[in-house]
C-alpha cells in the first residue's frame, strides 16, 4: 500500500472503477439481430467468376493447402475468319474449394491473372458436417455476386492504368475538337480580315501541350539502341517529347510576342481549363488563416479557382456575344475567347436570340436557357460545316 | 408469544410462524416445507441472475439476454441443461462418497432457510437458538466439499478440498465472533428477537433509533468478508481457483451434481446476506425508527396486515439483493488473493479484530 494514501484507498478506487463501468453502454453487438459494418476488404470466402477463368491452374498450384480442385476439357473453336486456323480452348468443368482446408491466405486471389477469384465478405457458411464445406463452382459463383465494389481511391492516389488511359483518350479527343474549332475561327478570321496565317499555328499550341501520348522518336531509337526495354524507352521518349515540345512553344511565344498578339493570347484561355492544378491564392490564404489543414485548403482553393475562372470566361463571353456573334472584323480577341469557350464551356453558351424569343413566348427561364443552348450548339456546328465546305 | 428478558429490557418476540395459523398438523408442515423449498430454489436463482447481469454490465457485456425476457430464465435453462448432461464418475473415484458429497453440501444450505425471517411471521421456524443453528448448520457444508475433493481421486480436487477446509476453519472463527457480538448486544440468539432488538435500539442518551450496523460497523465488515470467504466467492475463491486448480473440488463433477454445488453457492450467498440483514441491517424494517405501514405491533414490526407483511418481505428481499450485489461488485473489482494471504488475513487481522470488537461491545453493553 502506498505510504501516502490511507490504507484501503486502492480498494475503494477499484470499486469505483467497476461501478462506473456498470452504467456505461455494453459493447455487445447483438449479432444475429444486428450486424456491424464489415471492413471493405473483409476476407469472408473465396468467390469465383467462372466467366473469367481460363483454367490456367495457377491458383490451384499456388494454394498452400492444395484445396482448389479444377477439372476441364479442351474444345476446338472454329476459326474466326475464313481460312484461319482453328484454336483450342479450355472449358471449365469443375472448380471446387474445400473450405475445411482453406486457410484464407488469399494467395489464390492474388495469383489469378484473370480476375476470376475474389474475396467476398460472406462469412456465414458454417456446416454441421466437414465434407459439406467443399463448395463447387455454382456456389462460388453465387458468392461472386456478393463481392462489393472496390473502395474509392485515396486523395492523390495514382489512377489505375485503365482509367488513366481512358482519361487521356478523352482529353485527346477534346483537344482535337478544339483544334478544329480554332481552325474554323482562323479561317473565319482570315476570311474577314484577310489576316495572317500564324494564328492557325498558334491555335494548335494548346493541343500540343496536353497531348502527352506522342513520343520523341529520336530518343526512343537511341534508347533502344542502348539496349533498354521497349517499355522503358517508350516512357522516356514520351517525357522527352513533352519537354521538347514545351521548350519549343515557349520559344515561339517569345519570338512571336510582338507581331502576333493573338497567338500569345490564345493558349491562355485554353490553359485555364486544362490546368486544373492551379489554386486560387486568395481562398487558399483565407482557409489557412481559418486554421484548415493545408490539404483541404488546397483542394478548396482549386475548386474556387476553377469556379472563378469559369465565371470570368462566361462574363467575357456574354459581354462579347452581342457584338461578336457573327465574327465582326474588329472583334478578334473576343472571337478567340469565344472559340476557346467551345470547349471550356462546351454547353455553357446560349443563343441570345432564341433565348429572348422563348422568354418573350412566356417559357420559363430554365427551359429557354436550355433550348437556347441547344440552338447555339447547332449553329456552331452548322458554321463549322459551312467553313469546311468553303475551304 | 414468548417474552425474553435480558437485563432491564424486555423484547417481545413473535415466534409464531404465519403457517402455524392453519389448523391441524399436516397442513402447516406442508406449507412450511413448500415455503423453504421455494426460498431455496427461487431466491438463489434471482441472486444468480442478478450476478450474471451485474457482472456482465460491469464488464461491458449484456449478460444473459436470450432465455426469457431479458434473459431472466437463463439459470433455469442452465438447470435443465445440467439435468440432461451425462453423469460422469471417474473410475478411480470413491463412488458413494463422490455421489453423496454434493448432497451433503447442499442440504445444510437448504436447512438454513428454516430460520431465516423474511417478515413478520414469514419464516418456517423461530428457534430460540436461531443464530446458533444457522451458523452451525452452514458449517456442515464444508464436509460435502471435503468429501467431494477427497473422493474425486484427483490431485486438483484434493488440493481444492483441503484449501476449502482450511479456509472455512479460518473464517468460521471471525464470522462466529462477529455474530456473537450481535447476540450479546441484542441479548438473544433468536433471529426474530434480534430484528426486534434493533427496532428498539437507541443511540445511548438520545432517542434516535439505529440498526446494529451503526455501533458494529467493524463487526459488519468482518462478517461480510468472512461470509464471502466462507462461500469461496471471489476474491476468496482459492478452493476452486480456476487458474491454479482447474476447478478445485468441483473439477470432476458434471451435470446435476455440479449444479448442486453451484446451487449451494448461490443459496449460501442468499443465506449469508439474509443473516447480515437480520443481524445488522434491521431485518424487514424499512428505515431505522420508521414503522412499517400496516403494522401495529411493537416498534411497527409485528401484527401486520397482509399488505404490511408483503411490504416487509419485499424490504428484506431488497436488502438481501443489495448485499448480493455488493458481493458481485467485489468479485468483479478484486483479483483473487493468494492462499497464504488469505490465511494471514484471517488469523492475524480478522480474528484479533473480532475479539476486540466483542470485548468493546460487551463493555458498552454492560455500561449503558
Ligand atoms: S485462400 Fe489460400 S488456402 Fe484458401 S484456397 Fe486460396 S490459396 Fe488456398
Ligand atoms: S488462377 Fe484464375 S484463371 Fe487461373 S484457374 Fe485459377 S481462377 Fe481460373
Amino acid at each position: 500500500m502506498a505510504a501516502t494514501s490511507p490504507p484501503g484507498t486502492g480498494l475503494l478506487k477499484g470499486l469505483g472503477v467497476t461501478i462506473k463501468h456498470l452504467f456505461q453502454r455494453p459493447a455487445t453487438l447483438m449479432y444475429p439481430y444486428e450486424r456491424n459494418e464489415l471492413a471493405p476488404r473483409t476476407r469472408g470466402v473465396i468467390a469465383l467468376m467462372d466467366e473469367n477463368c481460363t483454367v490456367c491452374m495457377l491458383c490451384s498450384r499456388e494454394c498452400p493447402d492444395w484445396c482448389i480442385y479444377i477439372e476441364s476439357h479442351k474444345e476446338t473453336v472454329p476459326p474466326a475468319k475464313e481460312g484461319g486456323r482453328a484454336r483450342t480452348r479450355n472449358v471449365l468443368d469443375r472448380f471446387a474449394i474445400d473450405f475445411s482446408l482453406c486457410m484464407y491466405c488469399g494467395i489464390c486471389v492474388e495469383v489469378c491473372p484473370f480476375d476470376a477469384l475474389w474475396w467476398s465478405p460472406e462469412f456465414e457458411y458454417s456446416e454441421y458436417s466437414i465434407d459439406s464445406l467443399l463448395h463447387e463452382k455454382e456456389k462460388l459463383r453465387a458468392w461472386a455476386d456478393t463481392v462489393p465494389a472496390p473502395p474509392p481511391l485515396d486523395d492523390g492516389a495514382v489512377l489505375p492504368a485503365e482509367v488513366a488511359d481512358a482519361i487521356e483518350k478523352a482529353e485527346k479527343e477534346r483537344e482535337l475538337a478544339e483544334a478544329k474549332a480554332a481552325e474554323e475561327a482562323q479561317a473565319k478570321e482570315s476570311g474577314a480580315a484577310g489576316g495572317a496565317a500564324t494564328p492557325a499555328a498558334a491555335a494548335k499550341e494548346p493541343e500540343v501541350e496536353v497531348k502527352a501520348g506522342e513520343i520523341d522518336q529520336e530518343t526512343f531509337d537511341q534508347l533502344i539502341a542502348e539496349g533498354k526495354s521497349e517499355r522503358i524507352a517508350r516512357s522516356k521518349a514520351k517525357a522527352a517529347w513533352v519537354k521538347k515540345e514545351k521548350a519549343r512553344l515557349k520559344a515561339e511565344a517569345e519570338q512571336g510576342g510582338g507581331d502576333a498578339a493573338a497567338p500569345a493570347a490564345a493558349p491562355k484561355p485554353a490553359e485555364v481549363h486544362v490546368e486544373a492544378g492551379q489554386i486560387d491564392q486568395e481562398t487558399y490564404d483565407q482557409l489557412i488563416a481559418e486554421g484548415k489543414t493545408e490539404r483541404m485548403a488546397r483542394a478548396k482553393a482549386k475548386a474556387a479557382y476553377v469556379k472563378k475562372e469559369k465565371a470570368r470566361l462566361r462574363a467575357e463571353a456574354e459581354q462579347a456575344a452581342p457584338s461578336g456573334e457573327s465574327a465582326a472584323p474588329e472583334a478578334e480577341a473576343p472571337a478567340k475567347k469565344q472559340l476557346s469557350e467551345v470547349h471550356v464551356e462546351g454547353t455553357g453558351e446560349i443563343d441570345q436570340e432564341v433565348f429572348d424569343q422563348l422568354i418573350a413566348e412566356g417559357k420559363s427561364e430554365r427551359i429557354a436557357r436550355s433550348k437556347a443552348k441547344a440552338a447555339w450548339i447547332k449553329k456552331r456546328k452548322q458554321e463549322q460545316l459551312d467553313q469546311e465546305g468553303g475551304a | 408469544m414468548t417474552a425474553i428478558s435480558s437485563g432491564a429490557t424486555t423484547y417481545i418476540a413473535q415466534s409464531v410462524s404465519l403457517f402455524d395459523g392453519f389448523d391441524g398438523f399436516v397442513l402447516p408442515l406442508v406449507l412450511k416445507i413448500a415455503f423453504v423449498l421455494q426460498l431455496f430454489f427461487v431466491v438463489p436463482l434471482v441472486g444468480g441472475y442478478l450476478e450474471h447481469k451485474a457482472m456482465g454490465r460491469m464488464q461491458h457485456r449484456r449478460g444473459p439476454v436470450e432465455a426469457g425476457p431479458f434473459g431472466v430464465l437463463q439459470l433455469v435453462a442452465d438447470g435443465i441443461k445440467f439435468i440432461q448432461k451425462e453423469d460422469v464418475i471417474p473410475r478411480a473415484a470413491d463412488r458413494w462418497v463422490f455421489a453423496a458429497a454434493p448432497g451433503v453440501a447442499m442440504v445444510p444450505a437448504l436447512l438454513v432457510f428454516l430460520v431465516i425471517p423474511l417478515g413478520p411471521g414469514v419464516f418456517a421456524l423461530d428457534l430460540e437458538l436461531g443464530l446458533f443453528y444457522a451458523l452451525a448448520i452452514t458449517s456442515v457444508s464444508v464436509l460435502g466439499v471435503l468429501m467431494g475433493g477427497w473422493a474425486s481421486a484427483n490431485k486438483f480436487s484434493l488440493i481444492g478440498g483441503l484449501r476449502a477446509g482450511a479456509q472455512l476453519i479460518a473464517y468460521e472463527l471471525p464470522l462466529i465472533l462477529a455474530a456473537i457480538t450481535v447476540a450479546v448486544q441484542a441479548g438473544t440468539l433468536s433471529l426474530v428477537g434480534i430484528v426486534e432488538a434493533q427496532a428498539g435500539f437507541m443511540i445511548p442518551g438520545t432517542g434516535i433509533n439505529v440498526w446494529f450496523v451503526f455501533p458494529q460497523i467493524v463487526g459488519f465488515g468482518i462478517f461480510f468478508i468472512s461470509a464471502m470467504a466462507e462461500l469461496s466467492r471471489p476474491p476468496f475463491d482459492m478452493p476452486i481457483g480456476d487458474s491454479e486448480l482447474v476447478f478445485g473440488y468441483m473439477t470432476e463433477y458434471t451435470g446435476i451434481k455440479y449444479a448442486m454445488y453451484m446451487l449451494t453457492e448461490y443459496a449460501g450467498m442468499i443465506t449469508m446476506s439474509a443473516l447480515m440483514v437480520v443481524l445488522y441491517l434491521g431485518g424487514w424494517q424499512l428505515l431505522p425508527g420508521v414503522p412499517m405501514p400496516g403494522c401495529e405491533g411493537a416498534g411497527g414490526l409485528f401484527d401486520c396486515s397482509p399488505i404490511g407483511i408483503a411490504l416487509s418481505v419485499l424490504v428484506t428481499l431488497g436488502k438481501i439483493m443489495a448485499l448480493v450485489f455488493v458481493m458481485v461488485w467485489a468479485r468483479v473489482a478484486y483479483p483473487r488473493l493468494r492462499e497464504d494471504q488469505l490465511q494471514r488475513m484471517s488469523w492475524l487481522v480478522l480474528v484479533p479484530l473480532s475479539l476486540l470488537n466483542l470485548a468493546v461491545i460487551t463493555v458498552f453493553k454492560v455500561v449503558f
